[in-house]
């Protein structure tokens, strides 16, 4: 198990490196770079551009140093928000995502569960057709549809909640209750048929028959095996939770790191997408990991060579 | 007793996948609201008679101060900023979304169906070459791709099959930049799709009928393309249909974001965020294409697990 553990850890950096590597490849591929779209600088100004960012050397030149620089951990500065490091942005406007982001989770998480559960439970009953197909509304509403009709409604309809910004627990509500609502339709989904399939298994008959009480046997051995898809879910799921969806930060103007990959990307702003890209990367994996270790002690069959 | 007299017939899977289909009420009612879209989106410039969205009976003039009305008898949906009847252009931009969700999911199916099948059948060092190499652009957000694609093949280096493309469909090239859009669309899409026929390859490719084909002499190609992947097919459109929503619903996001669709163009993604601008004074310009939409993906999404129950008896609800 440690070293399943330690090998894994250990593969995540050199694939976040060629993560980093195509990333850099795709934004060179494309025509024109950061300063094409900026006001065209007299040629001697231009050079000394160039040459403070290292771009008059050979791309191979170039490539190695961003890579040298980056096993450092060291991204560089932004080209668009001077004198700023990668590193410095990324600080500043993670806390606003991942407050956001984590919220939506457990909310998510604790309303997905229970609606799965119970669905799972009462199958074809009316809370089952019911909760499954307000689950696939939430799938099918798009959040800049859903967001915008939230505010319509709480904040310019009754006026009990803020519309936009930052500050307070009541401007979270919206924004966290908006990017809540796709994943926690996809988590009562996964949930329903996770415990449907559990509960038809061989081990759920041996601990009927070994005569647990219902509650034990729903709880203690159902729900193990019942909540894997959601496990599987919640790596990638929070990952992207975590770097900000962008929607709901462009709707309710909360200044996280989504908006500021979106505006990095437009800019060509090379430094700071190669940083957030190899920030998510090893997030995502590094969450991936984690539920491959946590298969390990929901369900005592897969094990780790 | 009339089920006594019936002669037993054979039935195929499709037969089957079909029947249990129409069993299934809410993959029904996708059915038909996806059929009633698809034909009000085609015929609609036949009965509501546009002009780029403003009717024949309302074309504003200059001086009007206000040209967003809410919805009324002659305008079931309002009209825009513009004055243009707001049904008119949900019409004109439910065109664009669900060509959206037709191309892209083909662009997807014919990339995502032939790597999985080469990298399953391959397998060893290639397939694991391949598969890692779906795992780094997985990590890639997806974006990037789509914008890196659209600037390098955007404006004057259009591929000429989709500048053909866009003529036929009697536009220009800002047509031809939604084409374009669609075929970036259905270029980061493909990646589950891979891996869903990879492992549909994996447990094809040591059975019999493979085996016989190999010993005839069939060529690799012939193989994977005639013997493995209609075998895939089950799984393959269960995933395709659950595709279609979710270009739709990327579709509208890049929109929304200003990346996607542009004027004189609309899609109901552009539309909706359109919309949200004017929430505050002009509710309707949002509510209707968003409603449109959400709709559409939600019989889409209905329609796709219906088609996952039907086709796939060991899925299905017990």
């Amino acid at each position: 198990m440690l070293s399943f553990i330690l090998r894994r850890l250990l593969i995540i950096i050199p694939m976040a490196l060629l993560v980093v590597t195509v990333t850099w490849g795709l934004i060179r591929i494309a025509p024109g770079n950061f300063y094409s779209s900026e006001k065209k600088l007299p040629a001697a100004v231009e050079a000394n551009i160039q040459k403070k960012y290292g771009l008059d050397k050979p791309w191979y030149q170039q490539y190695g140093i961003m890579m040298l620089n980056i096993l450092k951990l060291d991204f560089g500065d932004s080209l668009k928000y001077q004198g700023q490091s990668v590193n410095e942005i990324i600080r500043r406007h993670l806390p606003y995502s991942a407050t956001v982001g984590i919220l939506a989770y457990l909310l998510a998480l604790a309303i997905g569960l229970t609606a799965g559960i119970i669905a799972a439970l009462k199958q074809n009953s009316a809370f089952d057709y019911g909760s499954m197909a307000l689950a696939m509304l939430g799938l099918s509403l798009p959040n800049f549809v859903l967001g915008p009709i939230l505010v319509l409604a709480f904040a310019l309809g009754l006026y009990i909640l803020p519309p936009a910004r930052w500050g307070g627990i009541s401007s979270l509500i919206l924004p966290v209750i908006t990017l809540a609502a796709i994943y926690m339709a996809y988590i009562a989904r996964l949930t329903r048929a996770g415990m449907l399939e559990v509960m038809r298994s061989d081990y759920i008959r041996t601990a009927r028959a070994k005569g647990l009480d219902e509650k034990t046997v729903l709880l203690k051995h159902g729900l193990r095996g019942g909540i894997i898809p959601v496990v599987s879910f919640t790596g990638p799921a929070l990952a992207s939770l975590l770097a900000g969806t962008v929607v709901v930060e462009k709707v309710f103007a909360i200044p996280g790191l989504g908006n500021i990959f979106i505006q990095a990307v437009l800019n060509r702003d090379e430094p700071l997408i190669l940083g957030i890209v190899a920030f998510l990367s090893i997030l995502i994996m590094i969450f991936n990991l984690a539920v491959d270790i946590s298969y390990g002690f929901l369900d005592p069959r897969i094990r780790y060579e | 007793m009339a089920e006594n007299v019936e002669t037993v017939k054979g039935t195929s899977l499709w037969k089957d996948a079909w029947r249990r289909l129409l069993k299934n009420k809410l993959a029904v009612f996708g059915l038909i609201v996806m059929t009633i879209m698809v034909v009000a989106v085609i015929i609609g410039p036949v009965i509501i008679r546009w002009t780029t969205g403003f009717t024949a009976d309302y074309i504003p003039s200059e001086g009007d101060l206000i040209k967003s009305f809410p919805p009324s008898a002659q305008h079931p949906m309002g009209t825009d900023e513009a004055g243009r009847d707001m049904l008119a252009r949900v019409l004109q931009g439910g065109r664009i979304s669900l060509m959206v969700g037709v191309i892209s999911t083909i662009v997807s199916l014919i990339v995502g169906v032939s790597y999985g099948a080469i990298a399953g059948y391959m397998g060893g060092k290639i397939d694991n070459f391949m598969m890692r190499l779906v795992d780094i652009i997985y990590a890639i957000p997806y974006i990037l791709i789509v914008i890196v694609l659209l600037s390098v093949f955007g404006g004057p280096n259009t591929p000429t099959f989709i500048q053909t493309m866009a003529s036929t469909f009697g536009g220009g090239q800002a047509l031809s930049q939604i084409f374009l859009l669609f075929f970036a669309l259905g270029l980061v899409s493909w990646l589950t799709m891979a891996r869903v026929v990879r492992g549909q390859i994996l447990s094809l490719k040591n059975q019999e009928f493979v085996m016989a084909a190999r010993a005839t002499g069939v060529s690799t190609p012939n193989i994977i393309f005639r013997h493995l992947v209609p075998n895939a097919l089950g799984p393959v459109i269960v995933y395709a249909t659950l595709t279609i929503p979710s270009v739709m619903l990327t579709e509208a996001f890049l929109s929304f974001l200003g990346l996607g669709v542009q004027a004189p163009y609309a899609s109901w993604g552009s539309l909706a965020a359109d919309g949200i601008k004017n929430i505050a004074i002009y509710p309707w310009q949002l509510i209707f294409p968003g409603v449109t939409m959400a709709l559409t993906l939600f019989s889409l999404n209905f329609l796709g697990d219906g088609l996952r129950d039907a086709l796939d008896p060991q899925t299905r609800k017990f």
